[in-house]
């Protein structure tokens, strides 16, 4: 473990908090002009994170412990995810504290608390977001791990560094038709685990129709900034796993020099600023599913991420 | 003295300090804080003991006891197997003891000395299993088992609900021992030597050895609690007192699962591809099964008992999975497989027993068992609600507590399948991992629903306001349990070490070491690896960075408020969804699992009620017939039941006959 390893590990956790917030604003503003509105400012996330740690918290009368540390949880799992997953380089030394499955884990447990944070106060719209989201969540979460054992099956690895190398090492342009299954679960998973159209509305003020939203009624000032940013920190963190896995090209290898790894932001940003727009058109071009449809489309990732599987083992035989 | 004879004596100690609660039977003080922690205290002597067995040069021990029939001797044997299951039923059962000793409470249906008695046999009976070497002893310990454990699970045994379960459970144990005496009755050999040594040696046909093998699958099974054999489960575990159930479900089921590896990696060597496939087959579907039900139960032990039959499940597809690569010779995944599910019985009998003494102080405190009447109790009983937190997240597998780490090793399993060389199997297999990832999701839906019914939101009844918090020896139980969760799953290695000598007696070989005790790589570090503490440093040092930074930049400024309730005037606990709520969407999504009942009220009545039943489909389609069946049966037997000494004594006569043409 050398001085660089352990700077670009930490820059590229302190570059993911920082730019969680930047890629939550570019979505927002390419939606926006989309459907014709006028767009909020790219930094307007930052902006309200600012207002949201200046006010005065108002908790809940019966809050338990539980509920006060929750937004620190899982903020904190969102960041340590963001350590192992390689977005900039794979030279990552937490990369093997922790491989994908542990991730899927530390997603899981930010799940788990934020979903009874949800009910800790004992709400109407708490325990049903809370409900609603455990319902998503046991469907998307293995789901993604199908998706990421495609990946594995391929390089014979779970850490996600080995595989974006063996990608980058392949010669040529090698098409798996298993990655193509996995993709499209992927994309699925994504919209779902990230509370986005057509699973639910992030923008939406009607409680009936919140899942993620309703988790947090109860939220306020810097727990809610923690909460939000921790969910915009998720986003990123579900865009880079999607670059690692299926484009990872522009991601600098193992003892590369400091303007590589520059280039490998550059690199970086690009992508987030497609990923970003291809994320508002689909919002844009979708409708939000009914929540009993909900299942359905997550079956389905999930069918498609077995599936992806199944014609891996089977070409490969 | 050797540790075999230290053993013995440990053994026969608890069942003196049995004995010894009849000296006082209805002296709470006496029986409570005198004889369960000493209990404790010879479980901590047997688990490092167990221990010490697994320690690297460690002689195989084997003692003919001078007991027993004549010219049958009693065998017993100390070797890495039985030295790890006597370290985790040890360990665990200190802790649950502990908690006995300030759980029970005079005037609750048996005695306090006639339960220490019952109780401290059902702990010797089952050490007794693990260090049986003959076939003789094993059953004899195995009845004495299922026998304590009957009069345990009958502690109230004037309530007919609870008399039915404990039926049930008498019925299905000697099913299932049935079935191991016609096992023993097969892997003797024609030798007719009952010493387990003497059926190492023998080499049975592949067509025996797969009938021996049946047989056993068939009688753990039961015993474990593997689907269609699970009937009795749900029953027997929720009816017992919460540290009986706490022993069921996280030593007995355990002790299933040593009697399954004894007969088929040690006695049987093991078999062809089909028993492991099998295997994997039955234990994938349990697990899925146990997950599915416990999302849709509405009583906080029936919810525990399914989540049993769930990781039951996993442990046995881990198995399955190591006799399937032992099958093709690989034995390092073999090894990879045997150490998941070693790991994963050890964490299920911390985090299980963690959660059902946890329930047991939480039906002191309020005396509700329905998820529908509880709430709210993290205010209340905040030493109880802290520690089955824990005891949760590590069921519902999330890191870096334990129950991920045996998960982790699990799926890494699966995903090195692909290389076993069968064209159907090496497909097959790695989908396993699907159902492996679906249960643990599902682990994860009932675990938020377990805690957040139970220790969340408001109170669902006036009386909660009462309820108080365990006292100090519960809480030291429920402690000493939680650590054992947090330190597995932050120190995983530790618990690898312990398992490797198992895995290099029954399979050959080990899986490698990790490169410190908190880091783990099973096969190869560029593959995997895994880091329970630097993973629980890393979150720890991010959220303290992020908390001294919002309290440095900004402040610590909290106002309490009523919560916000969208405009609505009132805010009632009814309004919090119930147990049944919490469900619904799996029961919408599975429902062909079910058989269900359901009254919905009709919208013009004037007193709403809605209910709902949910049941088991093998209850109505195997067990109902499979008793009308054994009923006709019986009728029809009866006929030549006459009732006149004549008849009878007629057909002795021609029975004598019948015989004697035979003979002559």
């Amino acid at each position: 473990m050398n001085a660089l390893a352990l700077i670009s590990q930490l820059g590229g956790v302190v570059l993911a908090v920082a730019l969680a917030p930047v890629l939550a604003g570019w979505v927002a503003q390419c939606r926006a002009w989309l459907q014709n509105r006028a767009a909020p400012p790219l930094l307007q996330p930052y902006r309200s994170l600012r207002k949201l740690f200046g006010k005065d918290a108002a908790l809940a009368t019966a809050a338990s412990p539980l509920f006060r540390a929750t937004p620190y949880v899982v903020f904190g799992t969102m960041a340590m995810a963001a350590a192992i997953i390689p977005s900039v380089t794979t030279d990552l030394p937490m990369a093997r504290v922790a491989d994908a499955i542990a991730l899927v884990g530390l997603f899981a447990t930010a799940r788990v608390f934020i979903a009874l944070a949800a009910m800790d106060i004992g709400t109407v719209f708490g325990s049903m977001g809370a409900r609603r989201e455990m319902m998503i969540g046991f469907l998307a979460e293995p789901a993604l791990l199908m998706v990421l054992f495609n990946a594995f099956l391929m390089f014979g690895s779970t850490a996600l560094p080995t595989v974006v190398e063996g990608t980058l090492n392949a010669h040529g342009l090698m098409l798996h038709p298993s990655l193509a299954f996995a993709g499209v679960a992927f994309v699925m998973v994504l919209l779902a685990e990230n509370a986005r159209i057509p699973i639910d509305n992030p923008a939406t003020h009607l409680e009936v129709t919140m899942i993620h939203e309703a988790m947090l009624l109860e939220y306020s000032a810097r727990h809610l900034a923690l909460i939000e940013w921790a969910s915009w920190l998720k986003l990123f963190n579900y865009a880079c796993i999607g670059f690692a896995l299926f484009v990872p090209w522009g991601i600098a290898l193992h003892e590369s020099s400091p303007l590589v790894l520059l280039l490998a932001v550059v690199w970086l940003t690009t992508k987030l600023a497609i990923a970003g727009g291809v994320l508002a058109v689909i919002e844009t071009v979708s409708t939000k599913l009914r929540i009993f449809r909900a299942p359905e489309f997550l079956s389905m990732a999930f069918l498609l991420a077995v599936l992806g599987l199944l014609v891996h083992l089977l070409l490969q035989s | 003295m050797s540790p075999l004879t230290a053993l013995l004596s440990l053994v026969l100690a608890w069942l003196l300090v049995g004995a010894l609660g009849l000296v006082r039977p209805q002296r709470m003080g006496w029986v409570a804080h005198t004889l369960f922690p000493l209990g404790a205290l010879i479980g901590l002597g047997i688990a490092a003991i167990g221990l010490s067995a697994l320690a690297e040069g460690f002689v195989v021990a084997h003692v003919v006891l001078p007991l027993g029939l004549p010219d049958v001797p009693l065998h017993v044997r100390l070797d890495a197997l039985s030295g790890f299951f006597l370290l985790l039923l040890g360990a665990v059962g200190a802790g649950i003891s502990i908690f006995a000793a300030g759980y029970f409470r005079a005037g609750e249906g048996t005695s306090p000395g006639l339960l220490c008695l019952q109780y401290h046999t059902f702990l010797a009976s089952m050490a007794m299993v693990i260090l049986a070497d003959d076939a003789y002893l094993f059953m004899v310990a195995w009845e004495t088992m299922a026998l304590s454990s009957y009069f345990l699970v009958t502690t109230q045994h004037r309530i007919p609900e609870i008399q039915r379960a404990g039926f049930l459970y008498l019925l299905m144990a000697h099913v299932g021992a049935l079935a191991l005496l016609l096992c023993f009755g097969v892997l003797h050999g024609g030798s007719w030597l009952m010493t387990f040594d003497a059926m190492r040696g023998v080499t049975l046909s592949p067509a025996w050895a797969s009938v021996a093998f049946l047989l056993a699958l068939f009688g753990f099974g039961a015993k474990a609690g593997l689907v269609p054999l699970h009937v009795w489960l749900p029953e027997a575990h929720p009816a017992a007192p919460s540290p009986v159930s706490a022993m069921m479900s996280g030593l007995m089921l355990k002790v299933a699962v040593y009697g399954f590896l004894r007969i088929c990696f040690d006695l049987l060597h093991t078999g062809p591809w089909w028993w492991g496939m099998l295997t994997l087959t039955l234990g994938l579907g349990t697990a899925l099964f146990g997950a599915v039900f416990a999302a849709v139960q509405t009583d906080m032990k029936r919810l525990l008992a399914y989540s049993s039959i769930e990781n039951i499940g996993l442990i046995f597809a881990a198995i399955g999975l190591a006799l399937l690569c032992h099958a093709f010779n690989m034995r390092l995944l073999a090894a990879l497989a045997l150490t998941a599910a070693l790991l994963h019985a050890f964490n299920h009998a911390l985090f299980k027993s963690l959660l059902f003494l946890a329930t047991g102080s939480v039906l002191h405190a309020t005396h509700e068992r329905s998820l529908g009447k509880l709430g709210g109790l993290i205010r209340r009983m905040p030493w109880v609600a802290t520690l089955a937190l824990t005891g949760t997240l590590a069921l519902a597998g999330l890191p870096p507590l334990n129950g991920f780490v045996s998960e982790w090793l699990l799926l890494q399993a699966f995903l090195s399948t692909p290389s076993i060389p069968h064209a159907f199997v090496n497909m097959i297999v790695p989908l396993g991992a699907a159902v492996v990832a679906l249960t643990a999701a599902l682990a994860g839906y009932v675990m938020v629903k377990f805690y957040g019914v139970i220790f969340l939101g408001q109170p669902r009844e006036p009386s909660l306001m009462q309820a108080h918090d365990a006292g100090w020896l519960e809480r030291l139980g429920l402690v000493w349990l939680a650590l054992g969760c947090i330190l597995i799953g932050v120190f995983p290695q530790v618990a690898l070490d312990a398992a490797a000598a198992v895995t290099q007696t029954l399979v050959g070989t080990v899986i490698r070491h990790g490169p410190a005790p908190w880091w783990i790589a099973p096969v190869a570090q560029t593959q995997a690896s895994y880091s329970g503490l630097w993973l629980l440093l890393g979150m720890a040092g991010v959220i303290a960075v992020m908390f001294f930074l919002v309290r440095r930049m900004y402040h610590g400024r909290v106002r309490r408020t009523p919560p916000w309730n969208c405009g609505y005037p009132v805010l009632s606990p009814r309004m919090q969804d119930t147990a049944e709520g919490f469900g619904q969407p799996i029961r919408h999504m599975f429902g062909p699992f079910f058989r269900m009942q359901r009254e919905v009220p009709a919208p013009d009545d004037l007193a709403p009620r809605y209910r709902i039943q949910i049941e088991d489909r093998f209850w109505h389609g195997l067990y109902l017939p499979l008793a009308r069946a054994v009923g006709w049966l019986a009728d029809a037997l009866a006929v030549l039941q006459r009732g006149r000494l004549a008849i009878y004594l007629l057909y002795s006569f021609l029975t004598l006959i019948v015989l004697l043409v035979f003979v002559l």
